[in-house]
């Protein structure tokens, strides 16, 4: 009997074969962009809504209710999202996912009332929503790979979008602009809702 | 070569499972989302009309409408998605048309809140049918933003429009473009109810 030969194009196609049926779990979810973990944490934060929005909102509320209000809430945030990352990543402790409507209701919602609250208030809201997301995603990171150094990056892409924000918001706000801010807290607050809707499908 | 085979399919039932499909659907969930107030020429003309009639009214109405109406639509899309049955959404949605559209068209001027109530009404049918059409496989958040961000391009849109309010000539072809929205709604409804 001949023997079977086997050329040059079939041995590619049987290596191409065996090394996709040995493929790693994908993570597709957490963004793996091949720069290190810091960049990957930086990546997740840029391309996830559930935590890139509820930081917007806080900063468009804090720089409508002034200068003063937006230092606290660019400081606080960050550090309440670093701590409570850590301790996330390090506990292996998290919330449910099913709340993450919670941020973008409320955080939209006062900002389409255009509410006035205290400095105290601002504060204490940017550190409940530094503890809310930062135990999700230190949990995650944890889970997925980059652990704290990918919380790092997370964090520091959160200061910079909450400094940016929360500076646009306290310069452009006189007549339209304060209007244009509100009729995107009342989407942010909007897509909350439906969000809710979601996890409750 | 059956050696190569054989490694193969070995190797191939200790594959781990990928999980390429979490959170899959990200872009096309928020284009879903974004075409789909755009899709249906009830929707527009609604949405439409409802910067139109701000327009008109002027201060506060004109920011206040815009800022209720998404609200409002998602607790319409709230219920959609949980499944809660809304009677006659289809006539809601044209009867919305033919309302905003006979609202711009006399250029009535109801109490603010009362215009407020009248749109936050019509929004929960608008909301109810976006709801319940998630294609599978998409990102219900994206979904749900971009669908809420169409609404609000076409309301500024009709509020860009209603900008030509302010000349003689303009607030007749208004006048004119708001007996059209409500022609039109008389065509949905009769079409809803055939």
């Amino acid at each position: 009997m001949k023997p079977l030969r086997v050329g040059a194009a079939g041995r590619e196609i049987v290596t191409v074969l065996v090394l996709a049926s040995v493929a790693p779990q994908a993570h597709a979810h957490l963004l793996e962009t091949g720069l290190g973990p810091v960049y990957d944490g930086i990546a997740h934060f840029a391309l996830t809504p559930e935590d890139l929005l509820p930081a917007l909102a806080l900063a468009v509320f804090a720089g409508l209710r002034g200068s003063d209000h937006a230092r606290r809430a660019i400081f606080v945030l960050p550090l309440a999202w670093l701590l409570a990352g850590f301790f996330g990543a390090s506990a292996k402790v998290s919330l449910p996912d099913a709340l993450s409507w919670a941020p973008l209701l409320v955080l939209g919602g006062l900002v389409a009332a255009d509410f006035r609250l205290s400095v105290t208030a601002t504060t204490a809201l940017a550190a409940a929503l530094g503890l809310f997301l930062g135990l999700a995603n230190g949990y995650a990171m944890a889970q997925a790979g980059p652990g704290v150094r990918g919380v790092v990056g997370i964090v520091g892409a959160a200061f910079v979008v909450t400094t940016l924000g929360t500076a646009c918001a306290v310069a452009w706000q006189s007549g339209w602009l304060r209007i244009a801010w509100r009729v995107v807290g009342s989407w942010i607050a909007a897509s909350g809702l439906l969000l809710l809707g979601w996890s409750l499908r | 070569m059956r050696r190569y085979c054989w490694a193969a399919a070995w190797l191939l039932a200790w594959a781990l499972p990928a999980l390429a499909h979490v959170d899959a659907g990200q872009s096309s969930g928020f284009l879903s989302g974004l075409l789909h107030p755009i899709s249906g020429l009830d929707h527009v003309l609604a949405m439409v009309a409802v910067g139109l009639w701000g327009a008109q009214l002027g201060a506060p109405a004109i920011w206040l409408l815009p800022v209720t109406f998404p609200i409002v639509m998602a607790l319409g899309g709230f219920l959609g998605l949980l499944g809660i049955p809304l009677p006659g959404v289809e006539v809601g949605i044209a009867a919305s048309a033919i309302l905003l559209g006979t609202a711009v068209m006399t250029e009535r001027r109801f109490p603010l809140y009362t215009a407020a109530a009248l749109v936050g009404f019509f929004a929960v049918f608008h909301g109810h049918a976006h709801g319940t059409e998630l294609p599978a496989g998409d990102s219900g958040l994206l979904y749900s933003l971009g669908f809420v961000v169409a609404t609000g391009c076409l309301h500024a849109i009709g509020i860009a429009i209603g900008a030509i309010h302010r000349w003689p000539a303009g607030r007749i072809a208004l006048r004119v473009a708001g007996g059209g929205v409500g022609f039109a709604g008389i065509f949905f409804l009769w079409r809803a109810i055939g």
